[in-house]
């Protein structure tokens, strides 16, 4: 056996033995969802699934083990994610820390900075949010106004961010604050600090899911020091805009079927309208724009399997995590359009016990914010269009 | 295996894309059409695909081939869809070498092939619009076969030395027993073939077998179990005409974002409008996730893999899609020039419209996805 053909049985093994029965069950709402943070919400085997994953340094298998990683070759972290998906794995831990800050500080950190913050991104200790947007910087993030001023061995941070993804629970912030007038993209740096810090505060947005996902922030003279800067003063629209694709990236997944077994898009409409005597969906123009779904998001399945491939080996154009994110998130969206069709009524309930607390109709309109976050589905056609097409400006 | 092409295959990409472009560019077909050639396409073309090794991409070396597997040939078919090139590669050196390897057949046709002589034809449709169900009739009669019944949208059949023929040797048209293949050499037996110009200007015929003998020795495979044979010329023939498609949405979409960066209306390159950046942008999206699926298909095929079936009908489906698309945004992008035949970009609406036909289209699949799938 090859030491590739070995490391993959092992895995199933290894995984088969471990992964605890309910963390092999599809997503069914948020709350099956693993952030883990100082103050974690476990439920049932979300706990021993993420510390037995961390153990191996699997919940971010390629970075390096010293950082808390497995130190995977690319195509070891590969066959880890086909065996996870073989046994309907979950993810052990969702965190911004892991798609996001992670990769900006391996790349951008200095040894202290990747020693200090990434081990304890790997085991889900602390939960990080993303303080990028403004009240006036949305599509137009470098035009943030959110003040850094220097006060020596420290900045004093003041200024308002908005659309921060769960604030309100997050530990620490990875945040874009303007420390020069001079330039509008190079007066930006970026810093770290702890949600605990003084002046820190947040405040819920609520949504038309009737749930709080994002916040306000408030930084009313935050002190943060300047050890906490990551890279350069003036510099961290560099650092932003490394991240920002991977933030799509991590987004881009979103158009892929929830981890965990099971197919809930097919499974719903198969209860709710039930099979004819072939065999096949009674209603047929349901079944129909159901297949021709499933088309595109296999499609997009190999597609995300060739990106991470690409992405690994150094050869994806640096513009195609925008083209991930527009497809991936289109995607997602049209599968909870889809799934609130074939649930009829029934998906509509808000807030019953059969609805699990109406969580398709929550997660349907969870989904319209996709095409927004992280960058608008228009923005990312620019970037396509000009960065990858060539087309004039 | 990352999804990508190695090192080896790009090469050969390069390779085939050189010498197609060169010998076989959308000038090539155009000429053929004005022309009204009665072959569809060029013998000294099809000599040179040989001489190149192309015809024996798929042959076993221990059969003087390069063998090579569906990524290879997928390769060389994309180029030949972004060049329209008229060619009875796919039908013969990728569909037929399949059908019959392994067979005592893979050493009568092999070296024909290989050497750029022999052209094969697959009988397979019945009806406009492809499906499972066979009644093609074979008999027995003494020491073969009488086929009786008719087939239609058989590509190169009027110039083929070889027709495969799926034909039912027992039970009822939509059982998938009964299956028979045969080889009709058609320099021994002569069904009645009446060939069609296409939409495209290629040439697919309608064949009548009336009662046509033939040797047991013409059964590809197991009688009555021509099933599977059927399906891995099948695999073989969706995977590369996916990939062909792929050429072919490429090429229009190749010719589109060249169009927007050069025509110039109120003053301005069209290119710099986002009305039209944005759907440039959106086909580029599509394009690559067909793109990504054709290659998964085609590893998955050479890996032998359980997975194959459901991929390649995900690829056949995801770019008759992504191409249909390419290629009306493309007319559509060229405006009124779009729209004359002087300018290419109608040539590949109309190959994309043919490919897609072709071995099931995006509907067939999608409904065969969803018959795995329980629902």
């Amino acid at each position: 056996m090859t030491d590739l053909a070995t490391f993959r049985s092992e895995t199933r093994a290894w995984l088969e033995a471990n992964c605890p029965p309910e963390m092999r069950a599809p997503v069914r709402s948020d709350k099956d969802i693993c952030w883990g943070g100082r103050n974690p919400d476990f439920q049932p085997g979300q706990r021993e699934w993420l510390e037995a994953m961390a153990s191996r340094g699997w919940t971010v298998p390629d970075w390096p083990t010293e950082y808390g990683g497995g130190g995977l070759s690319p195509a070891e972290a590969k066959a880890l994610r086909e065996e996870m998906a073989a046994l309907h794995c979950r993810n052990p831990l969702n965190s911004f820390g892991i798609s996001m800050l992670g990769p900006a500080l391996l790349k951008y950190g200095t040894e202290e900075q990747k020693l200090d913050h990434l081990p304890k991104i790997a085991r889900g200790e602390i939960r990080w949010c993303q303080g990028y947007s403004e009240p006036n910087a949305g599509s137009d993030l470098a035009s943030l106004a959110a003040s850094a001023e220097d006060a020596g061995d420290h900045y004093i941070v003041n200024g308002q961010k908005v659309w921060t993804s769960y604030a309100d629970k997050a530990d620490w912030i990875f945040c874009l604050v303007r420390t020069s007038k001079e330039s509008k993209q190079g007066g930006i740096s970026f810093v770290l600090f702890d949600m605990a810090s003084e002046g820190v505060s947040t405040k819920p947005i609520l949504l038309i899911s009737g749930y709080s996902p994002f916040c306000e922030t408030f930084m009313d003279n935050v002190r943060v020091p300047k050890a906490n800067r990551i890279y350069d003063e003036n510099k961290g629209w560099d650092v932003a805009k490394y991240l920002l694709g991977h933030e799509r990236e991590m987004i881009s997944g979103m158009g892929l079927a929830s981890a965990g077994g099971g197919n809930p898009l097919i499974e719903g409409a198969i209860a709710a309208v039930g099979l004819d005597a072939n065999g096949r969906l009674a209603d047929p123009l349901l079944r129909a724009s159901i297949a021709m779904f499933e088309v595109r998001a296999r499609a997009f399945g190999a597609m995300s399997e060739r990106f991470i491939d690409e992405l690994k080996a150094g050869r994806a154009h640096p513009a195609q995590p925008s083209m991930m994110k527009y497809y991936g998130t289109e995607l997602n969206k049209a599968r909870h359009e889809l799934q609130m069709a074939a649930g009829g009524s029934d998906a509509l309930e808000w807030e019953s016990g059969a609805s699990n607390g109406g969580a398709a109709a929550r997660a349907w309109l969870r989904t319209k914010a996709n095409s927004i976050e992280g960058g608008t589905s228009e923005i990312q056609l620019n970037i396509v269009a000009k960065r990858i097409l060539d087309l004039p400006a | 295996m990352p999804l990508y092409l190695d090192d080896q295959q790009t090469m050969l990409r390069d390779t085939a894309r050189d010498f197609i472009a060169e010998h076989a560019p959308p000038s090539h077909l155009r000429a053929l059409r004005d022309a009204n050639d009665p072959t569809g396409f060029s013998r000294d073309l099809w000599k040179q695909f040989a001489e190149m090794g192309f015809t024996g991409i798929r042959i076993p070396e221990a059969q003087s081939g390069m063998g090579l597997g569906h990524v290879e040939a997928g390769v060389v078919l994309e180029e030949i869809g972004r060049n329209l090139s008229p060619s009875p590669f796919l039908t013969t050196a990728v569909a037929a070498v399949e059908a019959l390897r392994g067979t005592a057949h893979a050493d009568r046709y092999y070296p024909g092939i290989l050497a750029g002589d022999t052209i094969a034809a697959l009988a397979i449709d019945e009806r406009a619009k492809f499906g499972d169900g066979i009644s093609l009739t074979a008999q027995r009669s003494g020491n073969g076969f009488r086929l009786s019944g008719t087939k239609q949208f058989v590509a190169h059949a009027h110039v083929a030395d070889l027709i495969l023929v799926a034909a039912r040797t027992s039970g009822a048209e939509s059982d998938q027993d009964g299956v028979t293949l045969f080889a009709v050499d058609s320099k021994t037996a002569a069904p009645d073939i009446r060939p069609e110009r296409l939409a495209d200007s290629s040439l697919a015929s309608r064949i009548t077998f009336a009662d046509l003998q033939l040797d047991a020795d013409s059964v590809v495979g197991e009688v009555d179990n021509g099933r599977e044979v059927l399906n891995r010329l099948l695999a073989a023939g969706r995977s590369g005409a996916s990939a062909e498609l792929l050429g072919v949405g490429g090429g229009a979409m190749d010719l589109t974002v060249a169009y927007l960066k050069e025509r110039k209306q109120f003053g301005q390159t069209i290119g710099s409008f986002q009305a039209l950046q944005h759907r440039a942008a959106h086909l580029y999206a599509e394009m690559e996730v067909a793109r990504a699926a054709v290659l998964k298909a085609q590893q998955l095929l050479d890996a032998g893999s359980a997975l194959a079936g459901q991929a390649v009908a995900v690829a056949k489906a995801m770019t008759g899609l992504a191409t249909t698309l390419s290629v009306q945004e493309g007319v559509q992008m060229h405006g009124g020039i779009g729209m004359t035949d002087e300018y290419d970009i109608g040539f590949y609406m109309k190959r994309a419209r043919v490919l897609a036909e072709m071995f099931g289209d995006a509907n067939y699949h999608a409904d065969a996805l969803a018959r795995e799938s329980g629902y």
